[in-house]
């Protein structure tokens, strides 16, 4: 916690107990092993028992990396009912909707069909928490809205359940993760990107996922802390893919978020791409403009887990070299580095920057106005 | 335009192997049949390609030949130029690559003997880093032994990606050997590509890789922190050089505050990673990731909280900047002396003690 989080941080608290938020990253989770089984096609539920998912990566039952509580979730977070957290709405509406005044909050489903090597299994797990989100979550409760999961391997069966659930005012989003078979601008992901232009939905981009590559550029590293700091340099590098690939000189109304992966890196990896797009320009000769400004134009941020510096005018450079119109409050509920709504921000920030961090900005790139 | 001061210290420059077959004079009688038996190529990584608008400045670039093949160019666009007290010489040749133990530790012993005899007899400020056959860790240190008894060698040097993670525990004799004789481990930017260059797999350009360094610089300075290295071999000092430094402040916040919540699992680490870098961590000057704006960068320099952390380095024959601007504008002078002087000098030891009658090793 920032030290200077703390003078005065009751008063604060009361008066942002009273702000609507929205949410951006939330995880809803399934009760049961089962519970998508009335979401698949029943050959699936034999091929899930005998062969189970199948992903890339070694470990048949939990990370590869032993997280640092169970389901890397806060303790307090059970439902009272049983399963694992985040698996209840009505004990997330009571822990969190309500009480932190969450008008709009986005649901990040992370353990679907993506990052698994069976390619046909990754679409129907994805079809299916597609439905789940809908059956559960959104259509019980106003607030919430749904990602459309897609089987991010397989381009054009990816673009296929985008253009199927695009419609639908439930999804807000199409979701995928950092870490895949190739960097994100790679053109076996383009379809996704063409279908989420042409449905006119941002493209979320989470931290996390496999897709076999280590997850330094030095092989495997030790500890759960190495990949919990390194998913940010897979999301910088995720996204320099995406930009020197020129992704958005094609698709230019496409946005995306980046979540869950910090934001104040942001300035420096911009700085970065434009010296050396100064210098190698001729090697990308797609990419018109200086990386800096594409980011600007089409990358927006989630805040949790908040940049945590010992001095909040350090905080606020950052912010504003990034934009106070392009950070998008999370909490990333029910996980264990759950960010407290009422304690993020430290004093000194004007109304109208408030405000559009905690609520209009997301609202505005969601047209939920 | 900031001005250089005399007698600095530039940190990397990197003279150039002319080709593999340059260091023939240096390798044995099996070595030598090897590499002219099998015919075998130059070892040019392409995290340089020799052509690309990185690997030299253009009016740094010679007629014929490597960018940084010529010692009369480096003196007059270097050395004499920035009016430098000593130089340390990185080489780039790409030994990392290589597979073989035993090849990569002949062409490493020829590569440090061929740096010392063709580079360091034939200018006295320059300095050498030893670079090691890092792919056999018993035969690193007895490379890092070997070299060290000649003062003029100041660093062991090491490339940013290679098998593992740099903090890995395979590592730490070669740790304990540099900090047994004085010599901090520079980190170069690079990678030996035995893994995709990134962390989320092999992307299409060349660009990518060199935006994909300062990535790597992070991943590797968490392992080194999180395992403990500065626990076991507290005066080790580690140099990341062609780093960039802009993405540090924030990189050590995200660092910091995972420590904090989940220091359970490295109990060892027994300082804030922010303390660690400050008494062990120093980066190259160059390149300066950052827009030209003095504001901007001046609270950059506020945000790492010291100004004891970067050290000068031109990056010759790499082009990082313009002309005379190696230094950015708006710097104050008290900075200046420290990048260029007070802080080289507290970090190469060796920089103090006076050689004598130099010999190759």
């Amino acid at each position: 916690m920032n030290i200077q989080f703390r003078t005065g941080v009751q008063q604060d608290q009361l008066a942002e107990t009273k702000t609507a938020i929205a949410d951006c990253d939330i995880h809803p989770a399934r009760a049961t092993r089962t519970e998508l089984y009335p979401y698949l096609a029943s050959r699936w539920h034999g091929h899930l028992e005998t062969y189970d998912k199948h992903p890339y990566q070694g470990m048949m039952e939990g990370p590869p990396y032993p997280k640092a509580q169970p389901n890397a979730s806060r303790r307090d977070a059970y439902p009272p009912e049983g399963g694992p957290q985040g698996s209840s709405l009505s004990f997330m509406q009571q822990q969190h909707l309500d009480p932190n005044h969450v008008v709009l909050g986005v649901l990040n489903p992370l353990a679907t069909g993506q990052g698994l090597r069976n390619h046909d299994l990754a679409a129907a797990i994805c079809s299916a928490i597609n439905d789940w989100q809908i059956e559960k979550w959104t259509s019980k409760d106003s607030r919430l809205k749904a990602s459309i999961v897609v089987a991010n391997e397989d381009g054009p069966t990816a673009a296929a359940e985008i253009r199927k659930r695009g419609g639908d005012k439930n999804f807000v989003q199409v979701l995928l993760l950092s870490r895949n078979v190739e960097p994100l601008g790679q053109r076996r992901y383009w379809p996704i990107y063409e279908a989420a232009e042409e449905v006119g939905l941002p493209v979320g981009v989470h931290a996390f996922g496999f897709g076999g590559n280590p997850i330094t550029a030095s092989g495997w590293p030790s500890y759960y802390i190495e990949e919990m700091v390194g998913h940010s340099q897979c999301q910088q590098t995720a996204l320099a893919s995406i930009v020197l690939e020129g992704v958005f000189e094609r698709h230019p109304k496409l946005k995306m978020i980046m979540i869950e992966a910090g934001f104040g890196w942001a300035p420096s990896l911009s700085w970065r791409l434009d010296r050396s797009w100064q210098r190698l320009r001729s090697e990308v000769p797609h990419l018109k403009r200086p990386p800096s400004e594409v980011i600007r134009d089409h990358i927006f941020w989630t805040t949790q887990p908040m940049e945590d510096p010992e001095r909040r005018d350090h905080l606020f450079d950052v912010i504003d070299w990034i934009g106070w119109d392009k950070l998008l409050f999370a909490t990333d509920y029910p996980h264990w580095d759950f960010d407290e709504p009422s304690r993020v921000l430290p004093a000194g920030v004007s109304d109208a920057n408030r405000e559009a961090f905690y609520l209009n900005n997301a609202r505005k790139l969601y047209g939920l106005t | 335009m900031t001005s250089p001061i005399a007698g600095g210290v530039d940190c990397d420059l990197h003279p150039a192997v002319p080709h593999l077959t340059s260091l023939l004079p240096y390798l044995n009688d099996y070595w030598r049949d090897q590499v002219t038996t099998r015919g075998m190529t130059d070892l040019v990584s392409q995290s340089y390609p020799p052509n690309s608008p990185i690997s030299a400045r253009p009016d740094w670039r010679p007629a014929q030949g490597k960018p940084g093949s010529s010692l009369e160019d480096m003196k007059a666009q270097a050395l004499d130029r920035f009016g430098l007290g000593y130089g340390i010489c990185n080489p780039l040749f790409g030994v990392q690559m290589v597979f073989s133990e035993d090849m990569a530790d002949a062409f490493c012993r020829a590569l440090n003997d061929w740096l010392a005899k063709e580079w360091l007899d034939q200018d006295a400020r320059l300095r050498g880093s030893i670079v090691i056959p890092v792919q056999n860790i018993e035969k690193s240190v007895a490379e890092i032994e070997r070299c060290a008894a000649d003062q003029r060698f100041v660093q062991v040097l090491m490339l940013v990606m290679g098998d593992m993670p740099l903090g890995k525990r395979i590592y730490w004799p070669i740790y304990a050997a540099a900090e047994r004789l004085g010599l901090p481990i520079g980190i170069h930017a690079g990678s030996n590509y035995h893994n995709p260059p990134t962390s989320v797999g092999w992307g299409s350009y060349h660009i990518e890789d060199y935006v994909a360094q300062a990535q790597a610089f992070q991943t590797q300075l968490t392992s080194l922190i999180v395992e403990g290295v500065f626990a076991r071999h507290p005066k080790v000092k580690m140099v990341m050089l062609e780093s960039g430094f802009t993405w540090l402040p924030s990189y050590l916040w995200r660092l910091h505050k995972f420590w904090r919540g989940i220091r359970m699992e490295t109990p060892w680490v027994d300082r804030a990673p922010l303390e660690i870098v400050r008494s062990n961590i120093r980066f190259s000057l160059q390149p300066i990731d950052a827009p030209p704006d003095p504001a901007t960068l001046n609270r950059l320099f506020d945000h790492m909280q010291s100004d004891e952390l970067l050290l000068f380095s031109t990056d010759y024959p790499h082009w990082q900047f313009e002309g005379d601007q190696v230094l950015p504008e708006g710097m104050s002078t008290d900075l200046v002396r420290k990048i260029m002087i007070d802080n080289p000098h507290a970090t190469y030891g060796r920089l103090r003690q006076r050689v004598n009658q130099e010999t190759t090793p």
